[in-house]
This record gives structure tokens, sequence and C-alpha cells, in this order.
């Protein structure tokens, strides 16, 4: 318990250092209202550079993910849901700071948990009798990049093998504060996926044993899985050699 | 640092000769000293290049004498941005990137993935039986291919080249039905989202069937060859330890999991593509350790013939794609005399006699088909354990994000907890215990 409360302590540290001027000056990330737009496409085909020749480049889609669900949820997610918030509330932990958001869609749960509550919650959705996900399967994240203050998601999915059970934690944090409490402690095997997500997102997990890259060289220049990373076309640079890109490199045609 | 011996050590005559007595004096304090000098231990760096290394896996391994005091493992030669390129190619693509990922389990890699898209477009009923009966049928005996490259490679480890040989020899078999169904030995991209690329080609049931005889006679060899086998048992048995506790706080799934004694397979707890239809078993052994892995990969492959042999039976004519017009592309592949492509009929109506279908061919080709905005997790009992997929849509043609949770990356953690405090030369059996891909660990 005393490390966990090492994490939040650094979490909120880091917010008090970082103030980033994207978000509110607390360093929460943004609330959002009701629709979630996440972002805004032009054009039919990806090519906004001037090589859309189709005439569709006009066109214009708000891109909107799946809103939050009322109650009730159906199958056994009313049941989890009641239990985690009535567990939260006997730890002393309002439901209603540490779940933002539960969203339904296609058959699947999705808990929008608050980053400082992260530890907690997960450390309950494992030990609580009536909920034991024992089966964590890892972090994955995500990047928005419009979607201002929420730009990074890290995404859990816990398994109960007690109960046949599959929820799924969703965190956002800011781009300009990428911080959020790593969950080692309760579930060991998150330490390379907590890694992984560093490694490709910059995604920073205070408390994990050892931050590191994972699958890039140690000596790597940015997070290449974010959406404004691009896809080759950069000059390969491992431990000090350069390799120039693919459409510089000598060419024998 | 150390202390040396400032006097000789006291001799005395006997009736054998000289006898030099070492003990006393400050042999102690060197002995001590030697054991605290912390830099006396030897790190090894086992691979990236190393045959017993399952491809470029990186071992450091801490040892003092022949006890590993701490192993780490060090990975990520092999990674490819698999991920990050299925962002920028139409959903239909995605199975020809992720059938590269653990290439030794293509057909996992292409349904999960496509068990995904498929969710996440709301068609998960739609897909014809004939299309899911040939996924289990394909997964089963990438399954048997899979495991006879785990139990190939592990007695190659060991030294035992006859089991390598006769893993080898049996894989070959499975590759042959392989190429005979999609045409390829591996990266097949076949299964694809709303069902698969094509039907089975004519004599497929035939060398099934063949396929399933031989593997009868051929699997029993493995128990002839290793199970009773005292020099195999004395390998394995008790090496790669990992408990159920260890096994679950570390995320380890499969055979791992199921040799700590806990049936937990995907095929029986969530079921897919109609897995609770077949009628099979789930073997477990409760030893933890390496020689249960391989009882465990023995049994799970005579379970995957007895799923094999339903599916022959199951094959009703029919559809292999969705009805949906919109998502199931207008394609009629026929092999012509340069290779499998698109029919002449076919490619005769849609260039002279129907332009509605050409351009319907044309949009849902280079622009591919839009997939509602959500995420969904789906995942798959792969030979290796829980192969689950994050996928993302943002409404576009493309992936917004996919995530593949390999179950080699996940287990391949676990090497640390099975190997310190073992001799190095166990550390070989118990990777060879937990089968890591590194194409699958690294993507």
């Amino acid at each position: 318990m005393s490390a966990q409360g090492d994490a939040n302590r650094r979490v909120n540290e880091d917010e008090s250092a970082n103030v980033n001027e994207n978000t509110s000056t607390s360093g929460v990330p943004a609330p959002r209202g009701e629709g979630e737009p996440i972002a805004r496409r032009r054009g039919m085909f990806g090519a906004n550079n001037g090589g859309d020749t189709s005439g569709y480049g006009g066109l214009a889609r708000t891109v909107r993910m799946p809103g939050a669900s009322q109650r009730p949820y159906g199958g056994y997610f009313d049941e989890v849901a009641d239990e985690l918030e009535g567990a939260l509330e006997e730890q002393g932990v309002d439901p209603e700071a540490a779940i933002e958001k539960t969203v339904v869609d296609r058959g699947e749960i999705t808990f929008h948990i608050a980053r400082e509550h992260l530890p907690v919650v997960c450390r309950t959705l494992r030990d609580d009798p009536a909920l034991r996900f024992e089966l964590c399967t890892g972090v994955s994240a995500v990047h928005n990049p419009e979607d201002t203050g929420r730009e990074l998601h890290a995404v859990y999915h816990l398994r109960s093998l007690t109960h046949g059970r599959l929820i799924r934690l969703e965190v956002s944090v800011p781009d300009s504060d990428p911080h959020l409490p790593s969950v080692v402690e309760t579930y060991p095997t998150n330490d390379w996926h907590e890694r992984e997500a560093y490694d490709f997102f910059g995604l920073v997990f205070d408390g994990h044993p050892a931050l590191t890259r994972i699958m890039m060289p140690d000596d790597w220049q940015g997070f290449p899985q974010r959406k404004d990373y691009p896809l080759g076309g950069i000059p390969v640079e491992y431990k000090g050699a350069q390799i120039p890109a693919p459409d510089q490199r000598r060419s024998y045609s | 640092m150390t202390t040396h011996a400032t006097r000789p050590a006291e001799a005395r005559e006997t009736t054998e000769g000289t006898v030099y007595t070492v003990t006393g004096g400050d042999w102690d304090e060197f002995a001590a000293a030697v054991e605290s000098a912390d830099d006396e231990r030897i790190v090894v760096n086992m691979g990236p290049q190393h045959p017993s290394t399952h491809g470029v896996l990186r071992l450091i391994l801490e040892i003092d004498g022949e006890t590993v005091t701490e192993a780490r493992a060090g990975i990520g030669y092999l990674h490819t941005g698999i991920e990050k390129n299925l962002e920028y190619r139409t959903w239909s693509q995605g199975p020809t990137f992720v059938t590269r990922m653990d290439y030794l389990t293509p057909f996992f890699n292409e349904a999960a993935y496509c068990l995904g898209v498929e969710k996440l477009l709301g068609i998960t009923d739609d897909i014809p039986d004939r299309a899911s009966v040939i996924r289990v049928l394909l997964m089963e005996l990438n399954r048997l291919s899979s495991h006879f490259v785990a139990i190939a490679t592990g007695g190659m480890e060991l030294g035992a080249t006859t089991v390598m040989i006769y893993g080898f020899r049996d894989r070959e078999l499975c590759l042959d039905i392989f190429e005979l169904i999609t045409g390829l030995r591996m990266n097949h991209a076949y299964i694809r989202p709303g069902g698969l690329a094509q039907d089975l080609p004519p004599g497929a049931v035939d060398a099934l069937r063949e396929f399933v005889k031989t593997m009868r006679k051929n699997l029993p060899e493995y128990d002839k060859l290793c199970t009773g086998n005292p020099v195999f048992k004395a390998r394995l048995k008790d090496v790669g330890y990992l408990d159920l506790a260890g096994a679950l706080a570390l995320g380890a799934t499969g055979p791992i999991l199921r040799s700590a004694g806990l049936p937990h397979d995907l095929r029986k707890s969530d079921p897919y593509c109609g897995y609770e239809t077949y009628d099979f078993e789930v073997p477990t052994t409760d030893t933890c350790d390496s020689y249960g892995r391989f009882l465990l990969r023995l049994e799970e492959m005579r379970q995957s013939l007895r799923i094999v042999e339903q599916c022959i039976d199951r094959l009703e004519p029919g559809p292999v794609m969705v009805a949906d017009k919109k998502i199931a592309w207008p394609a009629q592949l026929a092999l012509g005399p340069d290779g499998l492509g698109n029919s002449l009929d076919h490619i005769k109506n849609i260039m002279g006699t129907s332009m509605e279908a050409l351009i319907h061919h044309f949009k849902l080709v280079t622009e591919g088909f839009r997939v509602p905005a959500g995420q969904v997790y789906t995942a798959v009992e792969s030979a290796k354990g829980e192969l689950g997929v994050h996928m993302v849509s943002d409404g576009g043609t493309r992936p917004y994000r996919v995530h593949f949770r390999d179950p080699s990356f996940t287990n391949l953690q676990s090497m640390a907890a099975m190997c310190e405090g073992g001799m190095v030369a166990d550390v070989i059996v118990a990777v060879a215990s937990i089968d890591p891909v590194m194409g699958g660990v690294d993507r």
C-alpha cells in the first residue's frame, strides 16, 4: 500500500511541476462532453497534402467514439460495476471521482478511470472476491492527437478466470503531461507491456521498476506509434550510425 | 581486494608423502573475500544470435559458477512495426501483415485479427458456417504445426536431434496441407475479414483424412522417443518451474498456465468460431515444469486431431464469405495458366458488361470498406496462449490502432522466474518450454 501511495504522490508532484497550457492548470485531463467527438477528418482517401485529385477533398467528417452508457448495462456488467463502486466506497474512494465514465459497446464494458485512482481500482478488481480479475492482458495505448487534453489513452483488459468475465479500463492523459501510475505492483505482467507503451507512445508509468525502451534501440528519439510520427521516410539512427531515409538512398536505376 | 596467504601452508610428512594443510591461517578470510567480491560475477550474453535462443532473443545471464543468479531478456531485435503499418493499410490488407507476426501461428494471428474486424463491423453472426469450420480446422492444424516446432527445437537444444528430425518431418506434413489449402506454406493471409480468401481446393478433404491417419501413427512416436526416456526426463523434470500464482501474476497463459494445473482455455471459457460445439478436452498437468509442458503439448496435439476430424465431418457445401457485397471482395478466384487470380469470367463481366461492378470492385479494393468507430478486444487461444487483439476504429477505411497482445511476449517475461537459481544448461530447457517466437514477441 505504501508503494501505491508513493506512486500517487509522484503523479501529483509531476502534475504540479508540469503546468501545461493545453489543459486546465491543475493538470487533470479536460472533461469531455456528450457525443464523444474526438477528431475531424477531411477528404476521403487520407491524402491531404495536395495529392488527392478525387474532388472529395472537401468532405469533412467528425469522428465520434461511443459515448457514456446508462444503466442497466446488461449481462454481468451491472454486477461488476456495482461491486467495484461498493468496494471503492468501502476504501474511502469516491466512485464518481474514480470512474469518470462507463461505456458499453459491442458487448464490452469500458470503465474510464481517473489516472490517480488507477492503482486502487486495479488492486480492488484483483483482490475483491466478487470481482477477482486475476489476469491482466497488458496495456495497449491509443493516440488521439486531436482530442485536446486527452490525447493519450492507456487501455487495460482484465480477465477474471474465476467468474469468466472480461472488462476494459481506459485511462486518458494529456500529451503535455503523459504520466500515469504503474500497475506493475498489482499485475507484474504489465512490466514489459508498460515498457512497450512507453517505448511507442511516450506514456510515463510512474512507479514502474525500470521504465526503459523495450523494442526500439535505447537511444531512439521519439515515440514511433504516435500518430504524428511518420511511417518510414526517416533516417535510421542506431548507436551513432546514420542510414538515410529510403527515398534518399543510392539507387541503381 | 583479495587477501593472499602470507605464509606457506603447513606441511607434514606422512607415509604417503608430504601433506599440506591449507585450512587455518588466513584461508577463511581468503574464501570470504572471494565470496563477497562482487566483481567476480560473470555476465554471459546468450544471443541475440545463438541457436538455442529461438531466433533473435538475447539473454543476459549473471552466473556464479554454473548457477544463474540473475536472468534478463533483451528483445526488440525483430521489431518490424506491424502494428504501425496496419494503420496505413485497409482493413482487408491487415491479414497480410499479421500473419507474419508469430510466423509459426499464422492462422491464429489472422483469425484474431479478423474476429476483431468482424466484431467492430457487427457481423460476427453472419460469418458462414463453412468459413468458421475451416477456420477452426486451420487453427487446430496450426496448433499441431506450432507444437511440433516447439518439441522439435526443444529437443534439438538438448542435443536430441532425432526429436528435431521427427518434429520437422511432421510439421512439414502440416505445411503441405496449408500449401494445398492456401497456396502458401507460411504467411497465408487466408482468413479475411468476413470469411476466407477462397474455398477449399478439390482433394483437400481426402488429403486431410490421409493426414489425420498419418498423424495418428506418428504422434505415438514422440511418446516412445521422449516420454519415458530417462535422459529426456532428467533434463526436463523440475526445470523451468513456475507455479500457478507465478503464472497468473506474470500473465503467462497457454501450456505454461495449464502445466500449473489450471484448465484455462479460451476455446472453452470464451468460445469463438463455434468452438463450444466441438468435443475436446483441455489437458493439464500439475508439475509446473518443462516436462509437464512437453506432455501437455503432446496431449493438446491429440485433442487437436480430434477437432480436425470433427471439422472434416462437418464440412457442408456453402459460401465461405459473408453475403454482404460491401465487405466481401467481388473476386472470383480461379487457377489460371499464370497462377491464382481473378477468374476470366469475372474479369469479362466487370470489364465488358457491368460498369457498376467494375466501380464497386475498384472502390472496395483500393479504398476498402468503412468500419464504424469504436474499440473491441478479441482473443483466441493460440498454440502459445491468449492471443489478444485490441482494435480501434475511427470510422475510416483503415484501422486507427491495432495492438496485439502476443502470448510469446507475455510468456517470455516468466523466463527470469523460471531460470534464476538454476543451472545455465537449464535456461535452454526453460526457454524452450516457454516456446517464444520472436516474430510474435517483437512484432
